[in-house]
């Protein structure tokens, strides 16, 4: 295809026609490579049922183009029908790159079309390259965050990857005068074999301010010992109007939310500015999610506790002291002199 | 329904308590490994107990299989003591290099080898190099229903499957028949313990080692060569921050992060 010009394609996610926040995020990422390697074109790939009014929100993230595929098969998200599509469009338009969010969903359906195309696809990744000759660089990570691959797929395509959540920052909203081109979808679907049926989605939006949103997040771990201490936590989070986080343990122990609590290589990567963290023993699975913190306090009991390594101050102290008196000293500077 | 045939893909990883000590060889810029003992891989281990339970209620046979050198019959001997009936090793150095379709073409070949099966079982993830993409890849490769992120599962007398998903903030249910392969999170269970009995049971269970031969893999499906993917350089990420310790009373220390926290506008 030599005077065609290079497609990056973003699979949008959405659900019950709200998108995915990973979705501007990847969208980011296909401008960037695309302006990185140059003479490319960035497409997103939009399914689902009533979702036309999505696809100008994907033109203003940095799409030229929208690929809008809307039918009431596609009203459910389901792995055979999204993947016969996704495989089906993938191979008439021949993209070079295809990027999807590496969500539950994205973690499914990738490595579904990946095996259907007979392509390679890199996990997670945290970072990205485009060469100019159209080599894309796959930066994933392993061990718990511990050590860092760069992976190629240097003769098969497209070269397929899946973006983490969080990051990497969207590019500022700019209203797109793209085009949206409307697929016929019973096309696409025609004759897939479908094995399992949705029946339905249920996503109960937590209260409180997520995580990613947080200028401060207060975390804690299994030192804290249960949920009264735990209630000083989400009391110090609320003062400086920001997110409780926690380790897996604390999850486990049932001290805190739920699963959108927790940070680390299983659960969230946040970028707050503050980020401080009680009872935290730092195991790289935790620690790697908050790498891109602005200011990290550590308060720990033992004086070796890893987590100090990748810390910038460090309270070697029981939180049990610590935690009444800073909620005291916060609400004291709080009021105006 | 009669009796089920189950398959549970187990892979052996370096202890995930270890990672910290994680080395890269100067010379090489390969990763070493050394003392960090194989286990189980951790989601694997509610993959197998969901199997057991399955087991338990309809009767059958549980298989492990897994893609890994022959020295992982040491760890496999603990998922025979939970009560898996038999462990089939696929192990060549052929296989050496796969990603994760290729780790999936050799699986898909090693399950057909067993016979048929009504559901194959993995974990979600590994926590070495954690794709999540083999259980849907070996769900593509065997051509049946395939679901990711399983934290629930019921299966009904005549083969039916109810299944929860796991979403950001929430979860999918879905519909299906059996055969299919799952992909388990460790909220779905809690894995057994093995006991004294199981680890003495262990030792009289079968353990197959095959070959690329055996499974009729050809050199070209796996490794390498069979692998879209290639390594390039490894790195060992750097999170190392000052690390200033804040000294004093615990007055003081508190009052020195009231004053971090302003600074850094976070006050209010
Ligand atoms: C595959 C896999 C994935 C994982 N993913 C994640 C993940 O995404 N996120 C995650 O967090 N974990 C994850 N884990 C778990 C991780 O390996 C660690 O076990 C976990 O992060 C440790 O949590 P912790 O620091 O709260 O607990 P611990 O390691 O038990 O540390 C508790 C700390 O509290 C301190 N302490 C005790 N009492 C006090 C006190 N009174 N005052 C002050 N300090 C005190 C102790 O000194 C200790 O350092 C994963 C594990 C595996 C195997
Ligand atoms: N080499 C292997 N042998 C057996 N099972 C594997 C292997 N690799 C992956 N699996 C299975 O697939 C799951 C997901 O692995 P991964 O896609 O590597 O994150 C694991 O939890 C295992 O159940």
């Amino acid at each position: 295809m030599p005077d065609r010009k290079r497609a990056l394609w973003a699979v949008a996610e959405q659900t019950r026609g709200k998108l995915a926040s990973v979705t501007p995020e990847v969208l980011g990422q296909a401008r960037r490579l695309a302006a990185e390697a140059g003479g490319c074109e960035v497409a997103a790939i939009l399914l689902g049922k009533d979702v036309g009014a999505l696809a100008n929100d994907l033109l203003a993230c940095g799409a030229d183009k929208v690929f809008l595929v809307e039918d009431p098969a596609l009203e459910l998200y389901q792995n055979d029908t999204y993947g016969t599509v996704l495989h089906r469009l993938i191979r008439r338009e021949q993209p070079e790159v295809v990027l999807f969010g590496a969500t539950a969903v994205g973690e499914e359906l990738a490595p579904t079309v990946a095996a259907r195309l007979g392509t390679g696809l890199g996990a997670h990744c945290t970072n990205l390259a485009l060469a100019p000759d159209g080599l894309l660089t796959m930066g994933v990570l392993g061990f718990g965050g511990r050590l860092h691959t760069e992976m190629f797929c240097p003769d098969r395509r497209p070269q397929m990857a899946s973006v983490k959540p969080g990051m990497f920052p969207p590019l500022p909203r700019e209203e797109g005068n793209g085009e949206i081109l409307r697929e016929e979808a019973s096309a696409l679907l025609s004759g897939a074999d479908i094995r399992i049926r949705t029946v339905r989605i249920v996503k109960e939006e937590p209260e409180g301010m997520p995580l990613e949103d947080a200028d401060v997040i207060v975390a804690g771990g299994w030192g804290i010992g249960g949920k009264e201490n735990w209630r000083l936590l989400t009391e110090l989070a609320r003062e400086l109007s920001g997110a409780t986080g926690c380790t897996r343990p604390a999850l486990d122990e049932g001290w805190t939310d739920g699963e959108h609590t927790m940070i680390g290589t299983s659960g969230k990567t946040v970028r707050p500015k503050v980020y401080l963290g009680f009872g935290i023993s730092g195991s790289p699975h935790h620690t790697v999610g908050i790498k891109d913190a602005g200011v990290i306090i550590s308060i720990n009991s033992d004086p070796r506790a890893p987590v100090f390594e990748c810390s910038d101050y460090c309270v070697e102290a029981d939180f049990r002291k610590i935690l009444p008196l800073l909620l005291s000293e916060i609400r004291r500077a709080k009021v105006p002199a | 329904m009669g009796e089920l045939n189950l398959v549970v893909l187990v892979k052996p990883v370096p202890d995930p308590s270890c990672y910290d000590r994680i080395e890269i060889d100067p010379a090489t810029g390969a990763l070493l490994r050394q003392g960090m003992p194989a286990v189980l891989n951790p989601a694997d281990k509610h993959a197998l107990e969901e199997a057991l339970v399955l087991k338990e209620r309809f009767g059958g046979r549980v298989a492990m299989v897994s893609m890994a050198p022959d020295s992982a019959s040491e760890t496999l001997m603990e998922g025979l003591a939970m009560g898996a009936d038999e462990a089939c090793i696929l192990s060549d150095r052929a296989f050496a290099g796969s990603d994760s379709l290729a780790t999936s073409r050799v699986l898909a070949a090693g399950i057909r080898k067993i016979g048929p099966f009504d559901l194959v079982l993995a974990g979600n993830e590994s926590a070495d190099g954690g794709t999540a993409h083999v259980p849907s890849q070996v769900g593509e490769l065997l051509g049946v229903a395939h679901l990711a992120n399983v934290i629930r599962m019921e299966v009904g007398p005549g083969g039916s499957v109810t299944a929860r998903t796991r979403i950001e903030n929430g979860y999918i249910e879905v519909r299906g028949s059996l055969p299919m392969v799952v992909g388990v999170r460790r909220e779905i269970n809690t894995p057994r313990y093995t006991s004294l009995m199981g680890v003495m049971a262990a030792q009289g269970k079968p353990i197959r080692v095959w070959r690329s031969e055996d499974l009729g893999v050809n050199a070209a499906e796996a490794g390498m060569e069979g692998s879209g993917m290639r390594p390039g350089k490894l790195s060992r990420p750097d999170y190392r921050r000052k690390g200033e310790i804040l000294k004093g009373s615990h007055e003081e220390t508190v009052r020195r992060i009231v004053a971090i926290l302003r600074a850094e506008g976070v006050l209010g």
